[in-house]
């Protein structure tokens, strides 16, 4: 009904003319938006298009090269973060801004003005978790917790604030569907309440859903202003890329043979106080298939992650068997020389060094290979590789060889992937492949890991994203407070079974899935 | 109001190249307020501090010798503080360097030992300050002990070791009760490079450590992998760097050095073994590192820079009657211009006024 109403007045906030230059490169160009009291507008464009720029210069992290702000008709510079909360804007970032050591509530109170302490911070977490179906443990550390619930303290840490304007930048990439669907009645009840949203996500369907007014990015610039339920998801992805994005081709014949990965039953107690234990966790991967892996964030996919790759070896040997050869008590690095690739869930700081240029990144992972000779960093070597991913995969940056923080979230996907993809690995293990990436990188990433299978290695591939999962895999299974579903082709899942089993109760309905 | 830091969208090189300038002549505009208010000329203490050394050929020299302590316990600093761990004990390290080295000299004094006595006399400071900087990088590994207290805390350890070993058990017998060990033989002094000269080969070790160290941080794995535990910790995990194995490594490296720069002072200028073998180069070389940058051309310059501030002190002292003090004040005021320019540089300070919740 809101945006029904004309605007009494003048919008809540207008951006005139803003322009953002990186060297050589206009990040935003020219951009005009406004958005109405109680709006919830999206801002659409593939990755690298500078939406994240944009959001930014409106929350006062970095400053326009030109253009204006007006907040309710008067022009405003907005300096800071500090002087944004100040007018009642509040935003949820692409990257999290989480102190891993802290707790949820520490995190939150931190963030905070003054007014706000712990024990204040803890009784009105619970009270707008629950209203909001954000579930949190106030006491937990956040080095503990997945993705999903990082963004879920973001979120929180936002609404506790009762901002006018609410900015989320690709605040459902990593949430469940139930999760995204309980963020989107929370931000239908906060609309209704007054509070302007605008909105950044790759996912057209939940735009449609939510949003009456879109506003699309190509190269910096705004190409259209559209009303996105009046236009399909496929008429929408055209504008953003200007061409159409294809499905992924999965249908080239495939005949798994040799087991590359097994994991026999594998237990872990948890890492911290409140980590997920992994409780006996059977796993095959033969070469030429893509596994998948799905499940809600949180129900130990970082502690399986973890376990396969090394960062915490197992305490027993055959418990991961990888290439044939035993190898759950080997660190990271040895697993990569049996020819084991991973790319794990968080790319800014965890795949790759913020602070460090490309090149200096495919250190992470090569060293053992090319880009190395008896200890000497090989550094023409190293720039090589860095140009054949970036060229490889279509990478987006904004120089020849940018610090990995310069590119846009959806780019460094795509580098962080192409690195452990172009070594050819025997085996892949990808958490949240397409997080954050738009339709048509999302396509060349999972098409890339089906032609890798095809190729003859094993991939496999954890992920929140279901829709993903039935494209690319050929064999699922669930996981759920630490424990593996049995793994079945992917025609024997339905979506209700995979539903069933995320939620635990599988096995009270037992045999009615079973194969 | 409150003030906050802003981080900079851009970063002028310019600005980033002048910093340390800006941040010298902050420092002695500060440091000459200072000694106004203390009834001096400023004007004639720049000239004793720095004018006057910087002319003359024996400071000089004695610049040189006050450097490379100070050189080469940084540049064994850099290695920590590049992989964000806090050795703050280099003055422990230095000191036992010194006691393991110096206990060669003695148990070999007066006998007919060879040539052989001053290599390992070297060998065995930098093993001696390795392994007391590995004190406090076990600990760390293992119990999770910080590692900034424990090293701190050791240094107060090695100074007391040495104050008895020079009272007691190493004492001269025939030093009139001075507490000082024997002189050391010549078997057992590290000898100047120009005969009559004052700079001892001390320098050449530091002016090798700055050479190594070049190529370490800048061209090898090793070096990639401090600047990654440094950076970014998680990924250095992912890497496959054990971060226990950085830990041990890099306090061994600058503990090492710490005990190579304790041992060449004590045989090369002291000469024999006293209670106070150091006037804080463990302490200073802390803010040489930070001027440096932590690179290793830039730690170079910047202990060339400090030794004045020492050489100048002294001379102040005589001179103008200023207490010697006033060079370690000066030191700090020094650090704390620097690294303010830099965060300067990066960062917009910004007086913010309160948000809106109240
Ligand atoms: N600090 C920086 N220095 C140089 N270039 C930058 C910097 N930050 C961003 N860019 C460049 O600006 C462009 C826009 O980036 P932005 O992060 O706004 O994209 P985005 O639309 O949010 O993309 P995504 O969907 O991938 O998050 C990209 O080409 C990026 O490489
Ligand atoms: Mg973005």
């Amino acid at each position: 009904m809101k945006a029904d109403v004309p605007p009494s007045g003048a919008p809540l906030v207008e951006l005139k003319g803003i322009s953002k230059r990186y060297g050589d490169l206009l990040a935003n160009d020219g951009i005009d938006l406004s958005i109405e009291p109680g709006e919830i507008h999206a801002l659409l464009g593939e990755n690298g298009a500078g939406k994240s720029t944009l959001v930014k210069i409106l929350y006062g992290v970095i400053e326009p090269s030109a253009g204006e702000i007006r907040w309710e008709g008067r022009p405003v510079s907005i300096g800071s973060p500090v002087e944004a909360r100040a007018l009642g804007l509040g935003m949820v970032f692409q990257h999290f801004s989480l102190f891993d050591e802290l707790s949820v509530a520490e995190n939150i109170a931190v963030a905070l003005s003054d007014e706000w302490n712990l024990s204040t911070v803890r009784s009105k977490l619970g009270e707008i978790s629950s209203t909001y179906g954000l579930a949190l443990n106030a006491d937990r550390a956040v080095w503990t917790l997945s993705a999903g619930e990082r963004q879920r303290i973001e979120i929180v840490r936002c609404l506790l604030q009762n901002p006018r304007l609410l900015i989320l930048d690709e605040p459902t990439s990593v949430l469940t569907p139930q999760e995204s669907e309980h963020l989107f009645t929370t931000l239908d009840r906060l609309s209704a309440e007054g509070c302007s949203i605008l909105y950044i996500s790759h996912k057209l369907e939940e735009v449609r859903r939510l949003c009456r007014r879109a506003t699309i990015l190509r190269a910096g610039r705004v190409v259209a202003t559209i009303d996105p339920r009046a236009k399909s998801a496929r008429e929408i992805a055209a504008l953003m890329v200007g061409n159409e994005v294809g499905e992924v081709r999965t249908d080239a014949p495939h005949h798994p043979e040799g087991e590359i990965l097994r994991v026999a039953n594998l237990s872990m107690p948890p890492a911290g106080l409140h980590g997920q234990a992994l409780r006996d966790i059977n796993l095959v991967a033969r070469a030429g298939e893509v596994v998948g892996i799905a499940g809600v964030a949180g129900n130990g996919q970082s502690e399986l992650f973890a376990a396969l790759s090394g960062e915490r070896p197992a305490d027993r040997a055959d418990a991961v068997v990888i290439a044939g050869k035993a190898s759950g008590i080997m660190g990271i690095d040895a697993r990569r020389r049996l020819g084991a690739a991973f790319v794990p869930e968080e790319r800014l700081g965890h795949a790759a060094a913020p602070s460090h240029r490309l090149s200096e990144n495919t250190l992470i992972s090569h060293a053992a290979a090319e880009v190395s000779r008896s200890g000497f960093i090989l550094v023409n070597a190293a720039k090589r590789l860095a140009r054949s991913i970036v060229q490889s995969f279509d990478v987006r940056t904004p120089e020849g060889d940018p610090q990995a923080r310069k590119l846009s979230g959806g780019n460094l996907q795509k580098f962080v992937i192409g690195r452990e993809i172009i070594r050819k690995p025997k085996l892949i293990i990808v958490d949240q492949p397409t997080w954050g990436v738009d339709a048509g990188a999302a396509r060349l990433i999972r098409q890339a890991l089906v032609d890798l299978a095809r190729a003859g290695s094993a991939v496999v591939v954890v992920s929140q994203d279901l829709d993903e999962l039935f494209e690319v895999a050929d064999r699922m299974a669930v996981i759920h407070h630490g424990s593996l579903s049995p793994l079945r082709p992917i025609g024997e899942w339905t979506r209700e079974a995979v539903g069933l089993e995320m939620l635990g109760v599988a096995q009270a309905h037992g045999g009615a899935h079973a194969v | 109001m409150r003030f906050e830091l802003t981080p900079r969208t851009h970063v002028s090189p310019v600005m980033r190249a002048l910093a340390p300038v800006a941040a010298f002549i902050t420092a002695f505009l500060i440091a000459g307020f200072v000694i106004w208010l203390m009834g001096r000329s400023p004007v004639a203490a720049f000239d004793v501090y720095v004018l006057q050394p910087l002319s003359d050929p024996w400071a000089l020299q004695e610049l040189l010798v006050k450097a490379t302590p100070l050189a080469l316990i940084a540049i064994g600093l850099s290695y920590c503080f590049r992989a964000n761990l806090w050795n703050i004990g280099a003055e422990g390290q230095y000191v036992i360097g010194a006691v393991l080295g110096g206990w060669l000299a003695l148990k070999t004094h007066g006998t007919e030992a060879g040539a052989w006595v001053l290599p390992l006399m070297l060998l065995l400071g930098v093993i001696g300050g390795a392994l007391y900087g590995l004190i406090p990088a076990f600990l760390k590994t293992r119990f999770g002990v910080n590692e900034i207290l424990t090293s701190l805390m050791l240094v107060y350890v090695a100074q007391l070791i040495l104050d008895y070993l020079v009272r007691g058990p190493w004492r001269d017998p025939k030093g009139f009760n001075f507490p000082q060990s024997v002189t050391f033989d010549p078997s057992a002094t590290l000898h100047p490079i120009l005969e009559g000269g004052r700079v001892h080969y001390g320098a050449v070790f530091a002016a090798i450590a700055v050479l190594v160290t070049a190529v370490v941080l800048g061209r090898t794995l090793f070096g990639y992998r401090l600047k990654l535990t440094g950076d970014a910790p998680r990924a250095a995990r992912f890497a496959g760097f054990s971060s226990k194995a950085t830990t041990m490594a890099v306090f061994a490296i600058s503990g090492g050095l710490a005990g190579l720069a304790g041992i060449s002072e004590v045989s090369g200028q002291i000469g024999q073994l006293q209670p106070s073998i150091s006037p804080g180069y463990g302490f200073t070389a802390i803010t040489v590192a930070f001027l440096g940058r932590l690179n290793p051309v830039g730690i170079l310059l910047a202990a060339l820079v400090v030794a004045l501030t020492f050489i100048g002190g002294e001379s102040a002292q005589i001179l103008l009657k200023l207490p010697l003090d006033l060079t370690q004040a000066f030191q700090g005021i020094l650090l704390m211009c620097v690294l303010a320019a830099d965060a300067m540089v990066s960062y917009r300070i910004r007086f913010a006024t309160r948000g809106g919740g109240k």
